[in-house]
């Protein structure tokens, strides 16, 4: 199958003045063309630290990072990156905020444009592209903010808790929501959770992390057997249960 | 909803009863100032040659409006307060931009910021005009000398305080430094700019009359200076009173910049 991302023996560490805080140790896996993966840990555990460190925030000690079979420094491919909160700015009307991405990489055109309203139009945002942020519900919100995202045709998204700022209900909603409007613009995906009921109803496949320095504990395939693979029909289905216990019980097999 | 409950208008008719009152009393505490300043010079318990009175600072005033000598000195002193404010804050800006662009200048930089800012400016007048002349120049650079120390810090401080969220967004979207500076900590500081406008508008006049005392020919400092020496009370409590005018219109016309600004802030 297409790889479009690998990582090899990826080693990152923290350095303050107070000393070193190992928090990445011999990380390697890749995740395919099409894949949702999700990554579980406890928290802090440097869940993060891995998507900023793919994103090319931060560079790793050791290892390699690979990008469709490219270093990820010479890399063209456009990575997305959802946050823990929406970050939508206040002063930008909804359609502005979604232009940002472009603005940034120097990519608007008419053609960028039409991109952004036909997503905004096809999402449920349409009346809303004229609205300042504070006039949208938080799930709207979020969804304003995967726009911002995908009008920059990202191959690979990389998700950071991006429902955890999100009341509970409004949470599972989203969650279903963004996990379907990734599957539909069939890209290939990295969510970081620490909910591992988010993880088992979104992912194709659940990587496990260690506490801090985090190792990776164990990589579950999540095979369901349904007719429409939504992430509400996962939560309702008899695997659902077998799989969150199953990586329940793998996260806290150290204690 | 165009029909509102009777408990609803009841409350509003209540809010406004007391906006009224704010306004009334407002106004009445000026006036009842006025007139017994007025009326005790008059039947005279305070001597109005030392505190002169309402009706004479306005007969002066109309003097001064007649043979037009007020308007320069009034000219002057806008001339020079708007000067050094708009010098003030591109200054700070630009310097306040510089030391969030580098940390270890803007760490290097601090002791000397937090001493200047808290020296005291008029200190500084007498030195400026051995250096610079009694001129204007002195004037506008001690008008500046005033605000921009504590523009540059408060700037600054509001600069670092933005959401590191929001930076780091723009580096995920692949934008770099001045991406970050230009689309998310200049809008997101323009509040803060705009509160620092209104402190520093108030201290440039502060240091263009420091300014004018020292080194002017005309402008209302100078025309203050001027009539304590020659014992013109008239001319001194006016020039105080169109002083205040002046600083309250300087503000209102920041607040109307605030409003127009600042419409689509939280």
């Amino acid at each position: 199958m297409d790889q479009v991302l690998e990582l090899k023996n990826i080693h990152y560490t923290y350095h303050t003045l107070d000393g070193e805080t190992p928090a990445l140790t011999d990380i390697s896996f890749s995740l395919n063309k099409g894949e949702f993966v999700a990554i579980v840990g406890p928290s802090g555990c440097g869940k993060s630290t891995l998507l900023s460190l793919i994103a090319g925030l931060i560079v790793p000690e050791k290892g390699l990072i690979k990008i469709n079979g490219k270093y990820l420094r010479e890399s063209t491919t456009n990575i997305g990156y959802m946050l823990q909160h929406d970050e939508l700015f206040e002063w930008r009307t909804i359609y502005h905020n979604v232009l940002l991405g472009l603005e940034v990489q120097h990519m608007l055109s008419a053609k960028t444009k039409a991109r952004a309203h036909e997503l905004l139009d096809i999402y449920g945002l349409k009346s809303f592209e004229n609205s300042h942020p504070s006039e949208l519900s938080g799930g709207m919100r979020q969804r304003a903010a995967l726009i911002r995202t995908l009008v920059l045709e990202p191959d690979i998204l990389l998700l950071d808790e991006p429902f955890s700022a999100l009341d509970y209900q409004t949470r599972l909603n989203v969650g279903d929501d963004i996990g379907q409007i990734i599957r539909r613009e069939k890209k290939s995906a990295l969510l970081v959770t620490h909910d591992l009921s988010e993880a088992v109803s979104l992912a194709d496949r659940v990587i496990i992390l260690s506490g801090r320095p985090a190792t990776i504990r164990q990589t579950i395939p999540l095979i369901f057997d349904l007719t429409q693979d939504t992430p509400l029909n996962r939560r309702n289905s008899p695997e659902f249960k077998n799989y969150f216990n199953l990586i329940w019980k793998e996260l806290n097999s150290d204690e | 909803m165009s029909e509102f409950s009777k408990e609803q208008l009841l409350f509003l008719k209540e809010q406004k009863k007391q906006q009224r009152i704010v306004r009334v009393s407002r106004v009445l505490i000026l006036l009842s100032f006025l007139f017994l300043w007025e009326f005790s010079a008059n039947v005279g318990w305070i001597d109005s040659f030392i505190f002169s009175s309402p009706s004479k600072i306005a007969l002066c005033f109309w003097g001064m409006v007649l043979d037009k000598s007020i308007f320069l000195h009034i000219g002057v002193t806008l001339y020079e307060t708007i000067i050094s404010f708009v010098l003030v804050i591109l200054i700070s800006i630009f310097i306040a931009v510089c030391l969030w662009f580098s940390k270890k200048l803007s760490e290097i930089l601090d002791p000397y910021l937090v001493v200047l800012n808290s020296l005291p400016k008029s200190a500084l007048a007498p030195l400026l005009i051995v250096w610079l002349g009694a001129n204007r120049v002195t004037i506008i650079t001690a008008g500046m000398s005033v605000a921009i120390f504590g523009s540059i810090l408060s700037l600054y401080s509001s600069f670092v305080t933005v959401d590191p969220g929001k930076v780091k967004l723009i580096y995920t979207l692949q934008g770099n430094r001045l991406q970050a500076l230009i689309k998310v900590v200049l809008p997101h500081s323009l509040p803060s700019i705009i509160s620092n406008m209104k402190v520093n508008i108030g201290l440039c006049l502060v240091g263009v009359i420091i300014g004018e005392f020292l080194a002017a020919r005309n402008g209302l400092g100078y025309l203050i200076i001027y009539s304590s020496q020659v014992f013109k009370m008239d001319w001194l409590l006016m020039s105080i009173v169109i002083l205040c005018i002046m600083a309250m219109a300087l503000y209102a016309l920041i607040n109307l910049l605030e409003k127009y600004c600042l419409r689509h802030y939280r």
